[in-house]
């Protein structure tokens, strides 16, 4: 430690309630990682008895004890196990956990501030995370089992404790989880969005950002507009289950009894639910896409294609997720009209979104492509994007829609959009900034392995999936055994665990190499990426304040690989990048104006 | 870390001239005033839902302390949003006199400030607590409906208390009512000068008022007493009306709660002396754009509850 450490740090203030957002990253990321081990782990046990329904295993015997009698999985469990699969992984790995290690991590070091605006602020958004996910893990452990009603908890099963066993303290274990958990995310974009408006060091215009940041930046902006109304759902439900008003409730009868509740409907709670629902989509996909950017240009060794397009396309979709959250009820029994707004809306959202894989598949071409795990990964968001995103078209389509609505086909749809998509994102950007979170490398050839062969089982996995959805199996089932029309899928079902499974365990190799290389990694060097942006510059010993002296001055954009002077050059002789720090030479032109 | 380590070198940022914790209150405002939309929203849905039969609210608020059984519709309400919006000139005020580091008029501006939110607080008890008592009782049917009592000549509302008779086989449990069911039939049977009026809306924006013969039919469906209001029922209509009600204003209410302890914290500071010795009011600000949020959602939640 040197320069700005002015204070003893313990062992306490320095790995547990640090302020330090180099510190607080990788406790979002090791939080988020085993979050992640939690929910992945949870998709294998239920996809084995969709594969094998009613088989009895011993490993569930083992995992779920008295919810697999004679190791036959419960149907109470099996729903169980999705809506905590689904709450997790979205929220808690893929959004503070994507969110909260790269923001942390990136906006700092690349917009060349010493910290975040509060440190404080930082280090609580961490701990109440952190306080978040003990209490959602906890519910798996109480009698009745944890919430069951998906993870979107629509009342009533999710506002009547009597409605099923999940819908008891498990419920209220998940609300309880979900608000610390918005007060989180609430303070952790309060920080981003300051800090990047108020804090980049001189020369640092927003037009000359990484896109990394643009994307970061945009999505906290999102999560502070988004998140409320989520807040307003779970408080009136809160109020519905336990002081009994009738908000979401009406004309309810459990056992032949009449309840009181009255009036309400579960399509506002579908409402203010989506309204978070949708943009949280994009809260989970724009860093990836982010990250993506910047690992493309800086692995094709080409400046960026079409930056200004690229955050048009941020603040283009941005704005668009707050107005189409009616796609997710076209069978709601919303009025037909109003569907047809929202497909509308929704359609528009394609125009963004090709623009950015467009400008990704400009940016490779003809690229001299470096191909390292982080790239490999990024190629792979671009694919699974596409892919994913194909599929959205048939179901922004209010019409086409109510042909697959709830079935697999949906399911296949987000998770390579925005499920899959969104990993690959994480997972290239954990590649690619490793060394500069641990001062050590990862190992190359495990992570060769790593990507091929999640790539291969990730596509095995969902592309089956989608004609299982077609042939109209609908989603959250425990078992199709009654219905003789889907005899014929079942096939595909274990083809699709098969692979699953693969995929499940192909993870085991990241997580090695992932703890291994903290401790045996080759030592990291100042910039192995030969990278332009601010982080690169800052020592690979961790010190308080990033920088030991003054902060770099910024003279040009994030993007001048491969450029040439008139005389065919590099701008620097014999390297073909240009950090941000270096200024402009004499009749160099700035390629971002 | 000392906020000094993080800002002392840094030159390109600020826009618009303002510090990062200003920005954030102001992005703070922005999500909270979400968390209202909201719930505004869903007022809305479920107001539109019940368009014809919504409680009218000149009927409703119409109390004013120390003037009982002389409804002043609309008084009370005025007074506490003109509390309010004092409190909050009082507050430019103070950051006023914060920016010309005048200690003494900040404090006693602060001090203003404080005594108005505690005004607004204790009226929303006040109105809060007639709202629970009620005045005049009605009955719900099994349907939910609720059925109020009114003089055949002049329409005006009766209360229970002034026809039902309490029976000997009344209900004394937790949760009884003052007059059972039975006791509030036999006392309209002895009273041929009652009607019943129900929820529904007439075209010139008046509740129904029924015959003598459809007030006894309708009667008949009469399954529970319902006096005053809570979270379940409440004898002005609606229960969702009820609901929101209590929800919204007391979620801005308990917003108006913490703004005074804010305000209480820096006040002191202000007493002794921190932000003079800062050079800077800024924290008076910071509390400042809070409260001054926390005023504006009241006019619409005031608004939306008591004009529309």
């Amino acid at each position: 430690m040197s320069g700005h450490a002015h204070h003893k740090e313990t062992f306490i203030t320095k790995y547990i309630f640090s302020q330090d957002h180099k510190m607080i990253s990788k406790q979002f990321l090791i939080t988020g990682l085993l979050m992640g081990v939690i929910g992945i782990g949870m998709s294998l046990l239920f996809r084995m008895q969709l594969a094998w329904p009613g088989e009895s295993f011993k490993i569930f015997e083992v995992l779920l004890g008295k919810w697999a009698p004679e190791g036959v999985m419960d149907a109470n469990i099996y729903l169980a196990l999705v809506t905590i699969h689904g709450t997790i992984m979205v929220f808690f790995v893929l959004t503070q956990g994507l969110s909260g290690t790269f923001s942390n991590l990136l906006i700092p070091l690349q917009i060349g501030a010493r910290d975040m605006a509060s440190g404080f602020m930082n280090m609580l958004s961490y701990w109440m995370f952190f306080l978040s996910s003990i209490i959602m893990v906890s519910s798996l452990f109480i009698e009745a089992g944890p919430a069951a009603a998906g993870w979107t908890i629509y009342p009533p099963l999710s506002a009547l404790a009597a409605a099923q066993p999940g819908s008891g303290l498990g419920m209220t274990l998940w609300l309880v989880s979900m608000a610390i958990f918005i007060a989180s995310s609430l303070m952790g974009s309060l920080n981003y969005i300051v800090t990047v408006i108020n804090l980049r060091t001189k020369g640092m215009t927003m037009t000359r950002l990484p896109l990394t940041i643009w994307a970061l930046f945009i999505t906290a902006v999102i999560g502070v507009v988004s998140f409320p109304v989520l807040l307003s759902a779970a408080l009136l439900l809160i109020m519905d289950r336990s002081f009994g008003t009738s908000f979401f409730l009406s004309d309810i009868f459990i056992g032949g009894e009449v309840l009181h509740y009255q009036g309400g409907s579960p399509v506002l709670y579908e409402h203010l639910f989506w309204f978070l629902g949708h943009p949280e989509v994009y809260i989970v996909l724009l860093p990836a896409l982010g990250i993506t950017s910047e690992i493309i240009a800086t692995n094709s060794r080409k400046p960026i294609f079409g930056y200004r397009a690229m955050i048009l396309s941020i603040l283009g979709i941005a704005f668009l997720s707050t107005i189409v959250w009616g796609h997710h009820m076209f069978v709601s029994g919303m009025n037909p009209f109003l569907g047809s707004v929202f497909t509308f809306t929704t359609l528009l959202i394609a125009i963004p979104s090709a623009v950015k894989a467009f400008n990704y598949i400009t940016t490779i071409w003809k690229g001299n492509l470096q191909m390292n795990p982080a790239m490999l990964f990024s190629i792979g968001l671009v694919s699974t994007f596409i892919t994913g995103g194909l599929t959205g078209i048939i179901l922004g389509d209010s019409t086409l829609d109510i042909n697959v609505h709830d079935t697999y086909f949906v399911v296949a749809h987000f998770h390579l959009v925005m499920g899959i998509s969104s990993l690959y994102g994480m997972f290239a950007g954990i590649y690619h900034w490793y060394p500069k979170m641990f001062g050590r490398m990862l190992n190359k050839n495990l992570g060769y392995l790593h990507f091929w062969i999640t790539a291969v089982a990730a596509y095995g996995v969902f592309f089956p999936m989608h004609f299982v959805g077609l042939a109209g199996v609908p989603r959250r089932y425990y078992d199709y055994t009654n219905f003789p029309l889907f005899d014929e899928l079942q096939d595909t079902q274990v083809v699709i665990t098969v692979f699953a499974i693969i995929a499940g365990f192909a993870q085991l190799i990241f997580l090695y190499n992932f703890f291994r290389s903290m401790f045996y990694g080759a030592p990291a060097t100042q910039n192995p990426w030969k990278s332009n942006t601010l982080e690169w510059t800052t020592p690979v010993e961790h010190l308080h304040g990033n920088w030991p002296g003054a902060i770099p001055e910024v003279h040009r954009w994030a993007y001048d690989y491969s450029k040439l002077r008139e005389d065919g050059e590099y701008i620097i002789p014999g390297q073909d990048f240009v950090p941000q720090t270096v200024p402009l030479i004499d009749g160099e032109e700035d390629s971002n104006h | 870390m000392e906020a000094t380590v993080t800002h002392a070198d840094t030159t390109e940022g600020r826009p618009f001239k303002a510090s990062y914790g200003k920005m954030m209150i102001w992005f703070f405002i922005v999500s909270d005033a979400l968390t209202f939309s909201g719930f505004l929203a869903a007022y809305g849905f479920s107001r539109f839902k019940f368009m014809d039969t919504w409680p009218i609210a000149d009927e409703v608020f119409t109390h004013v302390p120390f003037m009982h059984g002389n409804p002043q519709p609309m008084i009370y309400v005025a007074f506490m949003t003109f509390v309010l919006i004092i409190s909050s000139v009082t507050m430019v005020l103070a950051v006023d006199a914060g920016h010309k580091l005048k200690q003494n008029r900040v404090a006693w501006l602060m001090f203003a400030t404080i005594i108005g939110g505690l005004i607004f607080v204790g009226s929303q008890a006040w109105e809060w607590s007639t709202f629970i008592r009620g005045e005049y009782g009605a009955v719900e049917t099994k349907g939910g409906q609720i059925l109020q009592f009114v003089d055949a000549e002049t329409h005006k509302q009766v209360a229970l208390s002034e026809f039902a008779v309490h029976l000997e086989d009344d209900f004394t449990g937790e949760g009884a009512t003052t007059y059972s069911v039975a006791g509030v039939l036999k006392g309209f049977e002895e009273h041929g000068d009652l009607l019943v009026r129900t929820q529904k809306l007439t075209e010139d924006g008046h509740k129904t008022v029924l015959t003598r013969a459809e007030s006894v039919a309708k009667l008949e469906g009469a399954k529970h007493v319902v006096e005053g209001a809570n979270l379940i029922r409440n004898e002005y209509g609606s229960k969702l009306f009820g609901d929101f009600f209590f929800f919204i204003t007391g979620f801005h209410g308990f917003h108006v709660f913490s703004g005074v302890i804010l305000n209480i914290i820096i006040f002191a500071n202000v007493i002794v002396g921190t932000y003079e010795k800062r050079k800077s009011y800024e924290m008076v600000e910071k509390v400042g754009l809070y409260w001054h949020f926390v005023d504006l959602v009241w006019v619409f939640v005031f608004t939306f509850f008591y004009l529309v």
